[in-house]
């Protein structure tokens, strides 16, 4: 088996990493099977994949949210992986998360300026008026007036939310941000401005993404290396020009051949994807068998079929 | 809060804010208004009246109507009733707002930890709820007099530890639905430990409930007060609207007046504390803000 991990010095690296969760009775949802990937500095890493592949606990995973079954995270060459929380706290202004909804992950009770300088001030990074100055600061970061921290959330739009879950999760200075979905419930003309953001901080801040979303177009834009994850496991890893322009997996193929195509005259007969994904539970004691990787290119990582 | 300079303005806007929504809501302003006047007539209002609602002031049984009678009436000892609806609430109100504390603190404190912990934590501390909660109340709270005795004190203790475990599956209601909230989530990630995030994060979101639970509560403990008294379980020096009703109740249908006074009493409390509580939650609510 060819390893899924390319090049040396990795931001983040995880090492066939796993995690089911208990359903009722004796079953078990295998959300996430050996998966192995790395994210360099300044890159970033898209992990697509339909509803319920288990990308989102991927990136749960990576930030500690839940804790993997089996498998290795490593931050900047560390274990993280079985960290508790006190010792854990460092390495959480290394990498911070932003989440698909952006009303949802705003406390909807506290001011937003109050929520951006809140890991300020758990991490006690600054002074009450450093807070307040960074916190401006990142409001001009992210394009929002500073008048606006006094505001609570109900009273932002979508985008504007958004922007401020990005100046909460920029707050202590991360090398790598995880969007979970982080443009899929906004509107595609902000969808747009908030990429653009994202963009423009990545080139100002050299961050790091990880990139989950289910939506092809927005991938292709941002990403530099494209994950595409299938019930739980990576069938097909490059980057985006490897993914996009010559799909190895069948699965790939088809999600490729899913995304709709403005131009009439543009669209081919193509395959569908068609049926509902086979389910993730198993049994106690069975399992999802593990896929085996061949690389078919220098980066361009494929699972047998 | 007084961590940082923005977190102090924050608190002080917020209350500006709930104070508006509040005072918007005309029943609300009623009940507090009412409780209030409550509240002054039980604490002043036995000095300026001057008259002990123990004492003997004239013939038993006189109607208000009566020449003879003081404003309200006497009852069968020929006290004076308006002297002991207006010194009749200090223990019942003193002993409800205790035990409706000491009901909400147990009950966020075990409702809490149940909620967000879950697993055998919560399985452990419902099962606790669930002894004291399939207990009779009022039995339970009578057995707890009998063993301590009456007073004050033990009065509290009695409603206190009767009352908690609707607190407690609130709170764990509640703590339940806003731990999986993507905010939580946020706060988890920015490294916030389970105590700041319990307390700073998920409580004041899960107050508003809490909050017309609390009221509700306050009702309740000054019903069970009166109830208590009502059955002669308090002590018998002090009187209270509950146990005016309770020594008159045999004259209810010849000396109306001995046990309608009290009972408004009781009533007029409760339903201005409800109103109160409906305030609060319109208060509370962000989202209602600024219309």
């Amino acid at each position: 088996m060819t390893s899924l991990v390319t090049g040396q010095d990795a931001l983040v690296e995880i090492q066939r990493v796993s995690k089911k969760f208990p359903t009722d009775g004796k079953a078990q949802v295998h959300a996430v099977t050996e998966v192995s990937l790395k994210i360099e500095h300044g890159e970033t890493l898209a992990v697509v994949g339909e509803s319920g592949c288990g990308k989102s606990t991927l990136a749960n995973l990576i930030i500690r949210l839940h804790d993997a079954d089996n498998g290795k995270i490593l931050l900047k060459g560390q274990d993280i992986t079985n960290l508790n929380p006190r010792e854990m706290l460092v390495h959480r202004q290394t990498m911070q998360i932003i989440f698909q909804d952006p009303l949802a992950s705003l406390d909807p009770r506290v001011r937003v300026g109050t929520s951006v300088a809140e890991p300020m001030r758990v991490h006690k990074a600054a002074t009450k008026e450093a807070a307040l100055e960074r916190t401006r600061q990142l409001f001009e970061l992210v394009g929002l007036q500073p008048a606006m921290m006094n505001n609570y959330p109900h009273q932002f739009s979508g985008g504007q939310r958004q922007r401020v879950c990005i100046a909460r999760a920029l707050a202590l200075n991360p090398e790598l941000v995880i969007a979970d979905e982080a443009v899929s419930a906004l509107d595609v003309s902000v969808q747009a401005q908030v990429m653009n953001l994202m963009l423009k901080l990545q080139q100002e801040l050299g961050l790091s993404y990880l990139f989950i979303s289910h939506d092809l177009a927005v991938v292709e834009r941002i990403a530099h290396r494209v994950a595409v994850m299938y019930l739980g496991q990576v069938v097909e890893l490059g980057s985006r020009e490897q993914v996009f322009r010559d799909p190895q997996h069948s699965y790939t193929k088809r999600l490729l051949s899913a995304v709709p195509i403005a131009d009439p005259r543009q669209r081919t007969s193509r395959p569908l994807l068609t049926g509902e994904i086979p389910s993730p539970v198993w049994p106690a004691g069975e399992g999802p068998e593990v896929i085996n990787h061949v690389e078919v290119e220098p980066g361009h990582i494929v699972a047998e079929e | 809060m007084n961590e940082s300079g923005i977190a102090v303005e924050k608190l002080k806007t917020n209350d500006r804010g709930a104070m508006r929504m509040f005072l918007r809501n005309k029943a609300a302003v009623v009940g507090l208004v009412v409780f209030v006047f409550i509240l002054l007539v039980t604490i002043f209002g036995p000095s300026l009246y001057g008259t002990s609602a123990n004492k003997m002031v004239s013939r038993p049984f006189l109607a208000p109507s009566d020449d003879l009678a003081p404003l309200l009436g006497t009852d069968y000892l020929g006290r004076d009733i308006l002297a002991g609806v207006v010194g009749g609430g200090r223990t019942t109100l003193l002993v409800a707002a205790v035990a409706a504390a000491m009901t909400m603190t147990i009950g966020i404190v075990i409702g809490s930890l149940a909620g967000y912990f879950g697993g055998w934590v919560d399985a452990l501390l419902m099962r606790v709820t669930e002894i004291f909660q399939v207990m009779p109340t009022l039995l339970f709270s009578l057995v707890v007099i009998f063993l301590l005795g009456p007073g004050t004190r033990n009065e509290t203790l009695a409603i206190g530890l009767t009352l908690w475990p609707l607190a407690a599956r609130l709170a764990r209601a509640e703590f339940l639905r806003l731990r999986e909230l993507d905010f939580v989530k946020a706060a988890r990630a920015i490294g916030c430990n389970d105590l700041r995030i319990m307390v700073r994060t998920i409580l004041p979101n899960a107050m508003p409930p809490l909050l017309v639970s609390a009221t509700l509560t306050i009702v309740i403990a000054i019903l069970f007060h009166a109830g208590l008294a009502f059955l002669g379980m308090v002590d018998v020096n002090t009187v209270s609207w509950g146990s005016m009703l309770g020594k008159n109740r045999g004259y209810a249908l010849t000396a109306w007046w001995t046990v309608f006074f009290p009972g408004l009493a009781i009533v007029i409390t409760g339903l201005s504390v409800s109103l109160i509580g409906d305030g609060l939650q319109d208060a509370f609510n962000p989202k209602l803000r600024g219309r």
